[in-house]
């Protein structure tokens, strides 16, 4: 389905995932993450973007990731991105949130 | 003489040496499998192990007897795999030396990785089911267990067989309500996920089976801690979830063989090529299974879909030919829900499991995404198929090792 985002025409799924990663870009972002509450900081981008770099490189996100990235401990993780702080961060990264085969 | 060595003999490799020892010409090529342990485990049994649904001795049998006699088995332990000089060091000190190498060495679960987890409560009242120590232990708990708080649990993702924590509590209603003690326990399911189902199609289509069976969801929950002298565990945020009896599955990591070779990921995973399985540092090596990090469900029937296009790039290789980029991450899996009932999925890396049929599309006789008894049955009767046709390498008939996408409903598919 299609959300307007930005005055753009964004695809998402049922969640308001984004499916396609080009459609992504920092004023997207900002959105998004407005509408979870969160306002972007440096320190957001710089988890962002290790976000984004494990989806390129198609490799598991989890907390155990974040702990050993060396960009933030867990408990800055869960003040940045309250609540879910893994779900949310993916939505605002562009990127499809860790999920199981059903 | 060339030499081909297999590391492990667990599903995956087992099914190597069968495939390759019709295929790879004799009088050029031996192969060799190395395996520390004699015993090959069912290891979908070990589900139901705890329920007293299979016996000790239809999970396990002595590996040897699936190894073709023409492979050179060894019983060693693998110290090292030493790929720049093509060499496998045993812990006796032999030297095996390799022209190409298979890693099959699997996952293992790792509960030291946290804290409180592998303590003093460990097989008390904290339990895996991911091994036959640990599927055993439960079972003689339960036999005696008087019911209260049953917390099934996901430490983190990735996990081998993602579905079978989720069949754990399906089955674990129908066990106590079967003892006429459901009304004595209260099932919980805590998931690092946002929910016990992540993908919309299973979501929509599967959800009821947690409410019917009255089990609660505790969803985005990233352990920090067992606090096994209060019986509970915590997560990042605090939030505190109250257990009894707490089955988990604990962190799943590669084996340590590939740690102390310097080959793995922080998982200790094998960075693989997702489509041809050959290993992204060296070219004479390729991996399977579970040992690869692969983006695929770690799954028995992965394994067998990949041990089919593995052999096919191997003889490649070896022909110096390009290898096929074909494998599409397919797994099939049945996910029983407990009452003599099964689902079974079909999926693979960019299709997620929906309706349909299988393995003839339209006919089935199986229903995928849907519970019923025949799934059920498929699900037993794959015991049999395991020990007599999966390992020993022989083509399940209509199954191919690339997902089809006929008879099946695609059409709203997005991720």
């Amino acid at each position: 389905m299609k959300k307007l985002i930005v005055n753009r025409e964004i695809d998402v799924n049922e969640e308001g995932y984004l499916l396609e990663f080009k459609q992504w870009d920092r004023e997207v972002s900002e959105c998004i993450a407005g509408e979870c509450e969160i306002v972007m900081t440096e320190k957001h981008w710089e988890v962002i973007e290790y976000i984004q770099d494990k989806h390129l490189k198609e490799e598991p996100l989890s907390i155990r990731g974040i702990k050993k990235s060396g960009v933030i401990n867990i408990k800055e993780f869960y003040n940045l991105f309250p609540g879910g702080p893994l779900k949310k961060a993916t939505m605002i990264a562009g990127v499809p949130k860790p999920k199981s085969c059903i | 003489m060339k030499r081909l060595v297999i590391l492990g003999a667990g599903t995956s490799g087992t099914m190597m040496a069968n495939h390759l020892v019709s295929k790879l010409p004799k009088k050029e090529w031996s192969i060799t499998i190395i395996d520390q342990y004699k015993t090959h485990y069912y290891q979908p049994g070990f589900l139901f192990l705890p329920f007293d649904v299979y016996t000790t001795k239809q999970v396990k049998k002595n590996g040897k007897k699936f190894i073709p006699k023409e492979v050179d088995y060894i019983q060693q332990k693998i110290d090292l795999i030493k790929p720049e000089d093509s060499k496998v060091i045993l812990e006796n000190g032999d030297e095996i030396s390799y022209t190409i190498l298979i890693i099959a060495t699997g996952t293992k679960i790792a509960p030291d990785e946290t804290e409180g987890m592998h303590g003093p409560k460990w097989y008390k009242n904290i339990f895996d089911f991911y091994t036959f120590e640990g599927a055993k232990s439960l079972r003689n708990k339960l036999r005696e267990w008087q019911g209260g708080k049953l917390v099934v649990h996901i430490t983190e993702m990735p996990i081998k067989c993602p579905v079978a924590p989720l069949e754990f509590a399906f089955l674990a209603d129908s066990y106590f309500k079967n003892k006429g003690m459901r009304d004595k326990v209260e099932i919980t399911f805590v998931t690092p996920l946002d929910g016990a189902f992540t993908k919309p199609k299973a979501t929509k289509a599967l959800h009821y089976l947690l409410e019917e069976k009255k089990i609660k969801e505790v969803t985005d929950f990233n352990i920090e801690r067992v606090d096994y002298e209060n019986n509970k565990i915590i997560d990042y945020a605090d939030t505190e979830v109250e257990y009894d009896l707490l089955v988990t599955v604990p962190t799943n990591m590669g084996d340590e063989l590939i740690e102390r070779s310097g080959m793995g990921d922080d998982l200790n995973f094998v960075p693989t090529n997702k489509t041809t399985l050959q290993t992204e540092n060296y070219d004479n090596i390729f991996a399977i299974g579970d040992a690869t990090n692969l983006p695929a469900s770690k799954a028995g029937s992965v394994a067998h879909f990949e041990a089919e296009i593995l052999t096919e790039n191997i003889l490649r290789y070896i022909n110096g030919e390009p290898l096929k980029e074909e494998f599409d991450g397919h797994a099939n899996c049945f996910i029983e829900t407990g009452n003599g009932k099964a689902l079974l999925i079909d999926f693979n890396y960019s299709h997620e499991p929906v309706e349909g049929t299988f393995p003839f599309p339209g006919v089935g006789p199986l229903k995928l995404l849907k519970e019923s008894r025949t799934n059920h049955m498929g699900k037993m009767a794959f015991r049999w198929i395991y020990w007599n046709m999966l390992i020993k390498g022989i083509h399940i008939p209509f199954v191919s090792a690339t997902m089809s996408e006929k008879g099946k409903k695609l059409e709203e598919v997005n991720e």
